[in-house]
């Protein structure tokens, strides 16, 4: 099998640039909003909740309707099919029917005939809403039970009578915050009647086949009446998964009342109130341990904030549970995950998905254990590092180790600490300090059945070639790095693999771009249907040459027989035209499913990941006890990416995972009013980093000499989301500074500002 | 007088057809014609994909979101979009080659930034401040960045400036003009860049009927070296009023400050006067003006007033300024020699990001002890005040920690809680910066991002 684990590769494994990016930098690159608008183009807006939860007794349409422009305003009992826009349960609504139970929760759509007409006409919408007394803390919710998600246990040995048999113990509670994706191109789409109840659907969205089932949905037709596009997001993160679905359905229900084609472009903040968030967490935790640090027995709560609705809240606790232990083991452990519900927007998919808020626990475990012991974190991370994990999968240790210690060398650990105790002593209000992270990120989708994907591959009788398969392209580089793999089983050079945009009409029944999934399952695929291709053609040639077929050989757009610069050879196009006479099809599907992946969801046990990556950081800031603003200064970041498929493409993720996980913990926080309505709905309020908040040195790369172990395409690994856990080493940098072990997050000024006073005037 | 709206669109002239209206932005007016390099991402000015070049005819390079200018206020002046470089010029082709782009939402408008940048040059943190990127960790932008050139392209030639009307939108071009526009119309919106009224064209799709605007009004240009201090004229922009800062020792504390205040896209347009006209209770230039003893020029037909700053602020979004009466001039006293002068800024994020608490001190000696202190907080209550206080407690007090830890004691104020920090932390952090004075007093490392 041609997997690349031994093979010398030409097209894979290079730092290519993205395929778009001269694109992006001149303007030419074209967004959904660029597209050019059809003849008879009507806009929609959405009517949001001003409150937070009540009974919806009526909404007043009359006077925005009689608005210049105003075309029709939609209400639930105008849509076709069903209202619901359910990505994995049912019952979640569109438009809200009888109670609405968010602020911002979307209520009746206004079509006009121009963008501002709708909006305007939307702002004129009036409701009638009984006041409910909502939920806004996980607390609340847990305190009534209402869950989203039922509490799940993970347990091993008698963690209480463990804990009761610990010669040390200690107890914690903490709270991680949401985070708002803010994607620089907001939700959009636009969807096109056309006959016999048609519909195309442009969408920004990181799942065309969930936009075309809930689509189909909302207008109760059939999915193959329904064709989803994307050619590419400005950015998603997991913000476009569910909720690019709704926002296409509501665009599609507004094209087939009114005949015409409709766009739907959320203002910022609609954006930001009516769509979903990371979901923020609270942690209780009893831990037990020994003089050595060794963690004897550990009892925690994860509880998340679920929102108002389903959602995928469901997969988010599993990687939250999935991930509370991070890459350390503790004999008796039990373990709860759940979500409960909250009367928040419904929180969704966040890079991550779970897994950077699961990864937290530990690390106020360790600190506090360390603290308690006076010994090093990284001595009571050393002290528990897991040969497998609670629900039975193997780890690798050895790789835990040597990423964190490459991260540590890289850092120049022990210097560093010298020159900070250094700092600290004479400065009369600045402080510096220094964290490390490291974790273990297990790569599939949490349902077993999502981990399949789909390619389709034609060659072109002049030898061009074009690939179209099920990912979508958010910036993170999935259609450069899924051609340099059609690329390479050709030999042929990467600008001869046409990429195209992501269509259900190609590639059926596909799972979402997620889950860091994306180039290890579309590039599988791909990979097969180009190997489909290559055997048949290499039939051709060997009859061609006269040759037997195993000597064929493909190399840098020639076709060779018996060996690479033989003088029996054929271009690769050559070929193409020679299959083509001969009656030799040059259209082949692929398909790839995850192998041995299981999950016994009753038992949490089982095996459901494919593999495991790992990432370790050292992190440095400096701390202002005045006022407690801080900065990190150096971030030294080691990612295992097995043999990379694309060396520049990873690197830019590891940097923006990195930055975008050194937001969420630091400062960006979502501020809800007393009365649950969403104050942070724009970049003036919610603070994302800027360029100045990147540390100065910022140093990361790649593992080096690590294919992968797993059967993973040429031995590369995952890399979409693991980095961004990354930045835990920042907030771990901060407890040192601030000599703290509790920090609530994000980390931010006030927080450090406000506990330093505590622990300064006593408990 | 004119009521045609010319402008110069990527070097090339245009006159707009009469129909078009002065109130569209010019986002949503480049995108209608096809220019859909910039992008709106934000519409608050806040994440900078719309932004779109200012050419001045000096040669200048004025990065602006497209988002909060509307059309009108544009008249006369030349804009260079992302479409104007060109594929094959140095800066793009910079961001490609560093692999500086992933989604590539925001990269037109950074590209537009970094061009400004390498014209304008200075701090390339500064540059990028209004810019957001979601994807990259700004790490390749900045390397790119450090690639570029100049490309010492000059500028297409100036339109002069003229008094104009389209429709309602007023734009003269003496004072007397807009005095007697302004006795007419009272009703009329002021507008000057645009950076906090421009929301209502960008977030709210108005169309005010009336707009009168004043960047044209020759009495109201520039910022004017004075030995007494600075004339801020009305229609001078925050960049200008930071370049004269730069220009002289004098005013270098207030460097960093001004430096943070908004981006170079608001700065490039926003305005003192501005800031006083709305009374924004979030302005970061109002401690400054409060400690400084800052006096504003306002006149209507019948005459001319000065209003000492303090005064001039009346409460939240109130000013003292009669319906006939318009901001002439801010004059800045310079501070005595000898004097320490300090402004203090926090935020969530250090740049580009309105301040949970601000400070600006003034603070004379006399052997060795404080004379006089004058010390104007934001943040801290409906509008930026004093603290007579905390002032009085620095009189008489060598200024270290100790005196000003009790000035902090002293604080009088019961501040807001708001998603920008609570009251206690408002409260606390501004006490933090009182003590941080004493630090850059002595002339120590005061805080973590110098």
């Amino acid at each position: 099998m041609m997997d690349g684990s031994s093979f010398r590769l030409k097209h894979a494994g290079q730092a290519m640039r993205h395929d778009s990016a001269l694109k992006h930098a001149t303007g030419e690159a074209r967004f959904l909003d660029d597209l050019p608008e059809p003849a008879g183009l009507l806009h929609a807006a959405l009517v949001l909740s001003p409150v937070a939860h009540g009974r919806l007794d009526a909404v007043y349409t009359a006077t925005a309707a009689a608005m210049p422009g105003v075309v029709r305003i939609i209400t639930p009992v105008d849509i076709p099919g069903e209202n619901d826009i359910a990505p994995i349960a049912t019952g979640e609504v569109m438009l809200a029917e009888e109670v609405v139970e968010h602020h911002g929760q979307a209520l009746a759509i206004v079509v006009a005939h121009t963008r501002d007409e709708a909006l305007r006409a939307a702002a004129a919408v009036t409701t009638a809403v009984t006041p409910l007394p909502p939920v806004l803390s996980i607390e609340e919710g847990l305190a009534r039970e209402a869950w989203i998600v039922p509490p799940q246990t993970m347990v091993a040995g008698d963690a209480a009578a463990a804990l009761e048999a610990a010669p040390h113990r200690l107890s914690g509670e903490f709270h991680a915050g949401g985070q708002e994706h803010f994607y620089l191109e907001g939700q959009i789409a636009l969807a096109v009647p056309g006959e016999e109840e048609e519909m195309l659907v442009h969408s920004s969205t990181q799942h065309p086949t969930e936009v075309q089932h809930i689509v189909a949905r909302v207008l109760g037709v059939p999915y193959h009446r329904v064709t989803v596009q994307c050619r590419r997001m400005g950015g998603a993160f997991g913000g476009k998964e569910s909720n690019a679905s709704w926002i296409a359905a509501a665009a599609a229900v507004a094209a087939r009342l009114t005949g015409k084609p409709v766009k739907l472009r959320l203002p910022r903040r609609a954006d930001m109130a009516a769509t979903g968030k990371r979901h923020p967490f609270l942690y209780r935790w009893e831990v037990g341990f020994d003089a050595q640090g060794r963690l004897l027995a550990l009892d925690a709560l994860l509880a998340g904030d679920g929102g108002h609705s389903v959602d995928m809240s469901g997969g988010v606790v599993f990687r939250a549970l999935t991930h509370a232990l991070n890459c350390y083991g503790v004999a008796a452990h039990r373990i709860t995950a759940c979500a409960v519900k909250t009367n928040h927007v419904s929180n969704t998919a966040f890079r991550g998905f779970g897994g950077p808020q699961g990864a937290l626990l530990m690390e106020e475990v360790l600190h506090a254990v360390a603290r308690q012991l006076g010994r090093e974190v990284d001595q009571v991370r050393e002290a528990n590092f897991a040969t497998h994990t609670p629900y039975g999968q193997e780890l690798d240790p050895s790789l835990t180790r040597r990423v964190l210690a490459e991260a540590k060398q890289d850092a120049g650990w022990a210097a560093k600490r010298a020159e900070i105790a250094a700092f600290n002593a004479t400065h009369p209000t600045l402080r510096r300090g220094l964290g490390s992270f490291v974790c273990a990120f297990g790569i599939s989708f949490g349902i077993v059945h999502l981990n399949q994907a789909g390619a389709l591959v034609h060659v072109y009788t002049d030898g061009s070639i074009r690939l179209a398969h099920g990912g979508t392209e958010m910036g993170q580089g999935l259609f450069i790095k899924v051609a340099q793999v059609v690329a390479e089983v050709f030999s042929v050079p990467v600008e001869s693999v046409g990429i195209s945009a992501t269509s259900t009409a190609e590639i059926p029944n596909t799972s979402a771009t997620a889950a860091s999934t994306g180039s290890d399952l579309n590039g599988w695929a791909a990979h097969a249907a180009a190997m489909t291709l290559r055997e048949r053609m290499a039939e051709v040639a060997a009859q061609h040459f006269g040759c037997p077929v195993e000597e064929v050989v493909f190399e840098d757009g020639q076709v060779f027989a018996s060996r690479a610069g033989s003088n029996k050879r054929l271009a690769f196009g050559e070929l193409a035209k020679l299959c083509w006479k001969a009656r030799v099809s040059l259209s082949a599907t692929g398909f790839y499913k995850t192998p041995d992946i299981h999950w016994d969801a009753a038992a949490l046990k089982g095996e459901p990941f494919h593999y495991f990556t790992y990432g370790a950081a050292v992190a440095e800031v400096l701390l202002d006890t005045l006022t407690g603003e801080h900065r990190c200064l150096s971030a030294h970041l080691v990612q295992d990416c097995g043999r990379s498929l694309n060396p520049a493409i990873d690197l830019g993720q590891i940097e923006g995972g990195f930055v975008q996980g050194l937001g969420w913990l630091t400062t960006e926080e979502l501020w809800w009013d007393g009365e649950g309505r969403q104050r942070t709905l724009g970049p003036s309020t919610y603070k994302i980093p800027g360029s100045r908040d990147v540390p100065p040195v910022l140093h990361a790369r790649l593992l080096a000499g690590s294919a992968g172990r797993a059967r993973t395409l040429f031995r590369s690994k995952a890399v979409g989301e693991p980095p961004l856990l990354l930045a835990t080493a920042v907030v771990n940098a901060l407890r040192d500074a601030a000599g703290l072990v509790h920090l609530d997050f994000p980390a931010t000024p006030e927080r450090l500002l406000l506990n330093l006073k505590a622990v300064k005037s006593g408990p | 007088m004119t009521d045609q709206l010319h402008l110069v669109l990527n070097g090339v002239p245009r006159t707009l057809p009469r129909h078009q209206s002065a109130t569209t932005t010019l986002l949503d007016w480049l995108r209608a014609e096809g220019l859909t390099g910039a992008k709106e991402g934000c519409a608050e000015g806040d994440c900078g994909a719309c932004t779109v070049v200012l050419e001045g005819a000096d040669g200048s390079r004025t990065p602006v979101n497209a988002c909060l200018c509307v059309l009108g206020q544009l008249h006369g002046r030349a804009i260079r979009t992302v479409e104007g470089l060109g594929p094959h010029h140095i800066v793009p082709r910079a961001l490609a080659e560093a692999d500086a782009t992933q989604c590539g939402f925001c990269t037109p408008g950074i590209v537009m930034s970094a061009w400004a940048h390498t014209r304008e040059g200075g701090d390339p943190h500064e540059a990028l401040a209004g810019n957001l990127c979601r994807c990259t960790g700004y790490r390749p932008i900045l390397d790119a960045m450090a690639r570029m050139q100049d490309d010492g392209a000059t500028p297409p030639a100036p339109v002069p400036p003229e008094s104009a009307k389209f429709g309602g939108f007023h734009l003269p071009a003496s004072l007397d003009e807009a005095l007697a526009l302004r006795a007419v119309r009272p009703e009329a919106l002021v507008l000057m860049g645009g950076t906090d009224l421009g929301l209502r064209f960008s977030e709210h799709r108005e169309h005010p009927a009336q707009v009168l605007c004043l960047l044209n009004v020759a009495e109201m240009q520039g910022v004017e070296v004075r030995p007494t201090g600075l004339r801020i004229g009305a229609a001078a922009s925050y960049a200008e009023w930071l370049r004269a800062c730069r220009a002289d020792a004098a005013w270098a504390p207030l460097v960093p400050y001004l430096s943070r205040l908004g981006s170079r896209q608001i700065r490039g347009l926003g305005t003192v006067a501005g800031n006083l006209g709305t009374a924004s209770p979030i302005g970061d230039a109002l401690p400054v003006l409060l400690a400084l003893g800052a006096v504003v020029e306002v006149a209507q037909l019948r005459g001319v007033r000065h209003i000492p700053v303090g005064a001039f602020l009346t409460g939240y979004r109130r000013n003292a300024l009669a319906p006939e009466e318009l901001i002439v001039a801010i004059h800045l006293p310079r501070p005595p020699e000898g004097a320490f002068l300090a402004a203090e800024k926090l935020s969530r994020r250090h740049d580009q990001d309105i301040s949970t608490v601000s400070l600006a001190a003034l603070i004379t000696f006399e052997g060795g002890v404080v004379r006089e202190a004058r010390l104007a907080f934001g943040g801290m209550d409906a509008t930026a005040r004093r603290c007579a206080p905390a002032e009085a407690a620095l009189r008489g007090r060598m200024l270290d920690d100790g005196a000003l830890a009790g000035a902090g004691q002293a604080l009088d104020f019961t501040p807001m809680a708001d998603w920008r920090g609570s009251a206690e932390y408002r409260l606390e952090a501004a006490r933090g910066l009182l003590r941080r004075l004493a630090l850059r007093h002595a002339g120590l490392a005061a805080e973590v991002f110098a």
